[in-house]
Formats: C-alpha cells, structure tokens, sequence
C-alpha cells in the first residue's frame, strides 16, 4: 500500500467535494482575485489560496481569514475561464475550518454564521431579532448596545418580529431526525 | 392563471422583509399567479449554514425540494439566496450519484425521498418571462411617468449562473421598470455587492459596499431603487443612516421591493403592499408622479 503525502490527501479532500474538483484546472490567471470586491481585506487573495491548497497547505489555508471576507457575490466564478468554482470552495474552507477548529479568530464573521446556523437547525426557520440579539451579546455587547437605534427603527416600521415562525411539531420533529443522520454521515464527501 | 409552489424563505415570511411577500402576493394576484406556499417549509439551508456544516445545510434544502416535488409544480422564490441555495443543491445533488445518496440516507430517517426533478426559479424570472412585459404593462393604473428607478440587482439573483439573465449586465429588471412607465436610470454597480450578511459581523466593510451602491445610483439622477432581495434591501434601506454617518453624506433614497413598485403601478392598497415598511419613506417621491 502507498502511503499518501500531506499534499495529495488535501486536495483530494477538496476534489471529493460537490464543485471542488475543478481546482486543478486553475491557471493562476488571476482574474478571480482582480474581481473580487474584498480581496484587499484577504490575507491571502482568492487566488493565492487556491494556489496554497493545491500545495497541500491545509493548516494556512483553513487559518485563513480569506474565506470569511467572502461576500458570497460568485464574481470570481462568472468570470474565471477555467469553470472553477472559487464561492463554493471558499464555503467548503469555511466549513472545514470550523470541523477542526481552527476558524480565524480576528472576524465575527465565524460567530455570525454559527449563531445563525445555531437557529436554523434548532428551529428549522429563522427568527431574526433572537439570532441578532445572541449574536452580538456573543460577539460583544457593546455592539449590541449600538444596534439599539436599528432595532427600534425596525420595530417603528413593523420589521421586527419577536415571535418566531415555528414549523408544525411533526416537520420540527422530520427535521431534526434529517439533521441528525446527517451529523452522522460525516460531511459532504 | 398559472400555478407554481410558493418558497418565500424566513426573511420574506416572518422576518424584515414581510413587504416583499405582501407584495409578491399581492401583484402576483393581479396577473393571475397563483402561489400557492410550500407547507411547513423550513429554512433553505442558508449561507452561513452551509459554512458551518456543509451536509446538514444541503439536507435542509433537500428537505423543502423534497416536499415541493409531492406537489410537482415549479418552485418559486422571492428571495436571491433561497434561489442560489436550491439550484446549487439541485445541481450538486444531480451531477454527483453518490452524494444524492448520502442525502437521501438522511432524508430517509424523516420518511422522504427527493429525486431532483423540481425546478427552482426566482420571482423576477416568473414575472418578466412567464407572465411578460406586455401582459404587466395592460395592468397598469398609475403609470410612473418620469420617475427615474435605479434597478439593482444585487449578485445572486444572476450569479452564478442558473438562470434567466446576463451575470453581469442583466437587463429584466430595467425592462421591467419601462414596463410600468417609469425610467430606469444608469446604473454601472447595478449586479454589485451591498454586502450580504457581513453587515452583521463586518459592518465597515458592508457600509464601504453600500455607500458606493448609492453613490453610484445617485449620480446617475435615480430618485429611488429598487431590488429584488431581501437582504439587498435591508442593507440599501436600513443602514442607509450609518453610511450617511460614516461618509458625511445625505442620501435620502427610499429602496422598494421591485413588487412594491409594480403594486404602486397597479394602483393597489398602499398596506396590500407594505409601503409603510419603508426606513427611508417613499411618499414624498411619489407625490409628484402619483
Ligand atoms: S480565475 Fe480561475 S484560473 Fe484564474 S486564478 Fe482564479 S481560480 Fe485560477
Ligand atoms: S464570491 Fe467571495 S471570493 Fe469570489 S469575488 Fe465575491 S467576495 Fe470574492
């Protein structure tokens, strides 16, 4: 048996995944970086990134604070010639980085999407004013302190729900049981 | 009358943006569209959730496709992120045979099944192309002759691409706009970021997006914009304040859901299609054309 490189095992994790084969096919043209709205907040730029992982960088890469600057616009994939797919894997990053723990730590960006995905899961819809308010007292209440004059302008104009849509107790309990075999799938690939 | 299954997705349905299925409904009604909403739905999936945990965001919109493929109608949906997550899903779950397999292994221990056959398409798709321009254009009362629309698209409503117009220079929406007498204006950053949901967590970054989206319509003479997301609205409408703040501007303009302003063409009840929802008010800039 052959035993497989650190480099190899990366970026078959990555191909395995829906939409992540196409990596190899990258040119390093660049016009995924030049198109994208926040690559000047990136550590690494799109393309940089997919460079990284197709050395086998899973640790720099899955530290990266790239993917949680991404605004999910899918610029870059419109516009790459090679057909690849750089959205999809910036999500695929996201969401490995969190299955090892090792998500950036200088966004609230992670915060945010855990605290969202917390309510969607547990309620199967979301409840906006609930997931806003964990959200910033988890982040920093502070910043809670300063969405005050939003949340009112919101209430004044009949935009904020504090009562939560709630799916009928058999879908609740469908879902659940769903998301439960799905946890024990072990991921996408 | 055309029927289709209706996905109006958690912001739509009971969150911020209630105007645009007010709306939806409301102008949907006018031009015989029958949407009829997908029974106990559940959130599509979303975004963040799919950064989170890939699988279980995928079972969540296969959860919905599965239970609109009882239906066997088209799946129609307000919302540009709703729309992405499901085409997404479909075309994952059709173009690789093992990972279907493995979300219908989840699916099963909720006793469904989804065999990829429902097609998903946004609310500007069914109105623009199934219903049409014409049909649109014979149900307006109060043409907007003179007021000048910027049309924004936003990104997920033509990217990537599933669908009905060009990724990056669409042109329904400002057709649209003619349709109902009113004049769609210039727009360069029209399919441009307002930010998404990183207004939450990153709300400089958003603020910096959403400030030259404004710019970008005010210079080119719109007295108000329009779009077809709502999160795109939030971001335009709600924190228009904060950019006013941070860049010492003073825009004023009032950001409508694209079905609120055929609703105001179509001459309906300005609660039928929840104008007072509105931050920035859009009274003051219909009184001169209404
Ligand atoms: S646009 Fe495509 S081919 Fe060019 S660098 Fe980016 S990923 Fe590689
Ligand atoms: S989808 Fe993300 S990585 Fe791609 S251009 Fe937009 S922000 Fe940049």
């Amino acid at each position: 048996m052959q035993l497989k490189t650190r480099s190899e095992t990366f970026i078959e994790e990555i191909c395995d995944i829906p939409g992540g084969e196409g990596i190899k096919r990258c040119i390093q043209c660049g016009t995924c970086t030049a198109s994208c709205p926040n690559a000047d907040k990136m550590d690494h730029t799109p393309a940089e990134l997919i460079a990284m992982a197709r050395a086998g960088m899973r640790r720099e890469v899955l530290s990266s604070n790239a993917m949680w600057y991404c605004l999910s616009c899918y610029l870059c994939t419109v516009r790459c010639p090679r057909g690849i797919k750089q959205t999809g894997l910036m999500h695929a990053f996201e969401s490995l980085a969190m299955r090892d723990g090792v998500s950036y730590a200088g966004s609230f960006t992670p915060t945010m999407y855990r605290s969202f995905n917390h309510f969607a899961c547990a309620l199967g819809s979301m409840p906006e004013f609930g997931f806003m308010t964990w959200f910033y007292m988890l982040s920093n209440p502070l910043r809670a302190w300063k969405m005050i004059p939003i949340a009112l302008e919101l209430f004044r104009h009949g935009r904020l729900s504090i009562k939560a849509r709630r799916l009928t107790p058999e879908g609740t309990k469908q879902l659940r049981a769903i998301l439960e075999k799905a946890e024990t799938l072990g991921g996408v690939t | 009358m055309r029927y289709y299954t209706y996905f109006p997705g958690c912001s739509a349905s009971e969150g911020g943006a209630k105007a645009y299925n007010w709306s939806a409904k409301a102008v949907s009604r006018v031009l015989d569209v029958d949407l009829a909403e997908l029974e106990d739905w559940n959130c599509c999936g979303s975004t963040p959730s799919g950064s989170v945990d890939e699988l279980g965001a995928y079972c969540m919109a296969t959860r919905n496709l599965a239970l609109a493929e009882k239906r066997g109608l088209e799946m129609v949906t307000p919302c540009s992120a709703c729309y992405v997550i499901f085409n997404r899903t479909n075309t994952y779950l059709n173009g690789y045979p093992p990972f279907k397999a493995k979300v219908n292994e989840a699916l099963a221990a909720g006793n469904l099944a989804y065999r990829g056959t429902v097609k998903v398409r946004h609310l500007l798709d069914i109105l623009t192309t199934d219903i049409g321009y014409d049909a649109i254009k014979s149900r307006v009362k109060k043409p907007l002759a003179g007021l000048k629309v910027a049309p924004y698209y936003g990104c997920q409503v033509v990217r990537p691409r599933f669908g009905f117009d060009d990724p990056e220079y669409p042109q329904s929406l400002d057709k649209l706009v003619l349709s109902l007498g009113a004049e769609p204006t210039n727009f360069p950053l029209k399919a441009r970021c307002c930010g998404g949901s990183l207004v939450l967590s990153e709300e400089d970054v958003a603020l910096d997006l959403i400030h030259r989206l404004l710019q970008s319509a005010s210079s080119n003479g719109a007295e108000c914009l329009i779009t077809v997301c709502p999160l795109c609205q939030t971001n335009l409408d709600i924190y228009q304040s904060r950019v006013n703040k941070k860049f010492k501007t003073s825009y004023r303009l009032p950001v409508l859901f694209f079905t609120q302003l055929m609703g105001i063409a179509f001459g309906l009840e300005e609660d039928a299609i929840g104008l007072r929802n509105c931050i920035v008010p859009i009274e003051e800039v219909l009184a001169k054309y209404v």
